[in-house]
């Protein structure tokens, strides 16, 4: 992991749409955040191909599905409230039930959106979108795997969410890292515990990996940037390898990363699992770093949990 | 295909009519008065106005409707099947457990459906999608999309509303089924939606109000909207809920409510006279 190369993974994202726009089946459609979301760069490469859809984003969603259906590639973006949370209908009937190629590139989810606080902080969003059938759901942790994670959806056809953030974060995977759809990254082969992470608190459970094998505690990560379909294999593996399964997420403990664990072990190998999110609350206005310590998702609190 | 013979396609209307009937009759459920009250506008599109092929019901360059009241179902399949996208003998298989014909249109069960609706307000987002498509694509494709009078009341139509005027969509053509009837009362009495004219005049959209049960009137809106550019065309059609079947005609109860064996007889009856 290299602390000194920061970079939110909404960059990563626009930067990477714009390298891959010659394809001229690839439309991006923003609702008036094109500057924070980052498609701005692709507007302003491809402008015959980008759509400003204005603060309406139920009215985007569904002309996504509209390209779509006239065979375009559609990136849809906004900021994860306002699209898995005012947009949900439009997505589950516009765009998931008739299966279109949207990939709803969603910025700004969860905590750390900071001080613009609780309305604009998206806790829910995974377990709405994991829910809808025809979707798939990601959560990428780095600039390696988000510039990843966005080639890989284009080529995918069918709908995806891509949650993506604002705080900028650092570099955990060099160039030669692989990466596979529907594949946890395991890093580390410690057996006293497992911690199965998505999105920006990767770098927690990194950092609490490196403090306690100081300690002689041995644990292992799990980069899960897929979350639906979820990689059962390895959460199974995991289960049976090591004493104790967390998972982190900077999402409700409702409905996300932890209940798609929990979905897995307890009809295929029954083991405890510690979930840690944020406990079905709303958030609040702070710093980025200041929110993950409030709602309890630093490496402090993970090292916590293992030693307990 | 095409049809411009007026009373051809008043005899084409009285068929699809009569198609309604058999899908609602079959279900024994679902919305005979919005499906009458719009199938002059429908047989227009389908049999004198689209450039469409049955054969070919996935061509890219086709031009689309959407019906984005996807309850008047019964509608759009007995069109589609009278126009030869499917057999008509399937109409009364209407929300069977093992019928392809959904409660609301599934683009991936039935040819011809060009999107999948239900959810009221979408419709014309997505023509909107379409008709941009064309446009970067330079495919020359007219999208079509009919939306309710009720449905109005939807937010999101206004927003695309404003999309479609933005983006200067004058390939898209909306048409407004003002049968003024919705579930709990007249539009009047629900949440009025008039004056329905100079809303969509105001979004800058391009305005024509018809009768829309005069197959000549139909013709000629659509004509007009294909000449106009840089502005979409808004048709408000002043239609009478369950049209063509006397018991039905301007009743809010026949809204989503299938005709009993008598009702049906009788039904079937009339709209045979017109034949």
């Amino acid at each position: 992991m290299n602390l000194d190369k920061k970079i939110a993974t909404r960059a990563s994202y626009g930067e990477t749409l714009a390298e891959i726009g010659e394809d001229k089946r690839i439309v991006v459609l923003d609702a008036d955040l094109a500057e924070a979301t980052k498609t701005n760069i692709f507007a302003k490469k491809y402008p015959e191909r980008f759509f400003d859809i204005g603060i309406s984003e139920q009215d985007m969603m569904s002309e996504a599905a509209g390209l779509a259906s006239a065979g375009q590639i559609v990136f849809a973006s906004t900021f994860a409230m306002f699209a898995a949370g005012r947009a949900y209908d439009q997505i589950r009937n516009s765009i998931c039930y008739p299966r279109l190629n949207v990939k709803i590139c969603a910025t700004h989810a969860g905590l750390t959106v900071g001080e613009d606080g609780a309305t604009h902080q998206m806790l829910e969003d995974i377990s709405l979108m994991r829910t809808i059938p025809n979707m798939t759901v990601m959560s990428t942790s780095d600039d390696t795997e988000t510039r990843w994670a966005v080639r890989e959806i284009a080529k995918y056809d069918g709908p995806v969410y891509l949650r993506l953030c604002r705080l900028a974060t650092p570099v955990i995977y060099g160039e030669a890292q692989e990466f596979k759809f529907g594949k946890g990254i395991q890093i580390g082969e410690g057996t006293d515990a497992t911690v199965i992470a998505t999105g920006v608190v990767v770098q927690e459970a990194l950092k609490a990996k490196e403090e306690l094998e100081k300690e002689g505690i041995n644990i292992r990560v799990i980069d899960m940037h897929t979350i639906k379909p979820i990689d059962k294999e390895l959460i199974i593996k995991c289960a049976k390898e090591t004493k104790k399964i967390i998972t982190i997420e900077d999402h409700n403990i409702i409905g996300g990363l932890g209940t798609a664990v929990c979905e897995v072990l307890s009809t295929e190998y029954p083991a405890k699992v510690i979930r840690m999110g944020v406990k079905d609350t709303f958030g609040r206005s702070g710093k980025a770093e200041e929110l993950l310590s409030y709602f309890e998702l630093t490496a402090r609190n993970i090292i916590e949990k293992v030693k307990e | 295909m095409k049809i411009t013979d007026i009373e051809e396609l008043n005899k084409k209307a009285t068929e699809v009519r009569l198609g309604i009937i058999e899908a609602v009759y079959g279900a024994k459920s679902g919305h005979p008065g919005g499906s009458l009250s719009c199938a002059d506008i429908l047989t227009v599109l389908y049999f004198n106005q689209m450039q469409i092929d049955p054969m070919k019901s996935r061509d890219e360059s086709r031009d689309r409707f959407i019906l984005s009241k996807g309850h008047a179902a019964p509608a759009l399949y007995s069109v589609l099947a009278n126009r030869g996208y499917f057999n008509v003998e399937e109409l009364p298989s209407f929300r069977h457990i093992d019928s392809n014909l959904q409660g609301h249109p599934d683009m991936n069960k039935v040819p011809g459906v060009d999107m999948s609706t239900g959810s009221l307000g979408q419709g014309l987002s997505m023509a909107n999608g379409v008709a941009l498509s064309s446009k970067i694509n330079s495919r020359g494709i007219r999208v079509y999309c009919l939306l309710g009078d009720g449905e109005l009341e939807e937010g999101q139509v206004w927003e695309a509303a404003m999309t479609a005027s933005h983006y200067k969509l004058d390939n898209l053509c909306v048409i407004v089924d003002n049968n003024n009837l919705q579930i709990d009362g007249t539009v009047e009495e629900v949440k009025s939606p008039y004056p329905i004219d100079s809303k969509f005049k105001s979004f800058g959209f391009n305005v024509i109000n018809i009768d829309g049960h005069n197959m000549e009137e139909i013709i000629k809106a659509f004509n007009t909207a294909k000449t106009v550019k840089g502005k979409p065309t808004a048709i408000i059609a002043k239609t009478i809920k369950g049209k063509g079947v006397s018991f039905m005609e301007n009743q809010v109860g026949w809204h989503g409510k299938a005709p009993n064996e008598e009702e049906y007889k009788q039904a079937i009856k009339e709209l045979k006279k017109k034949l």
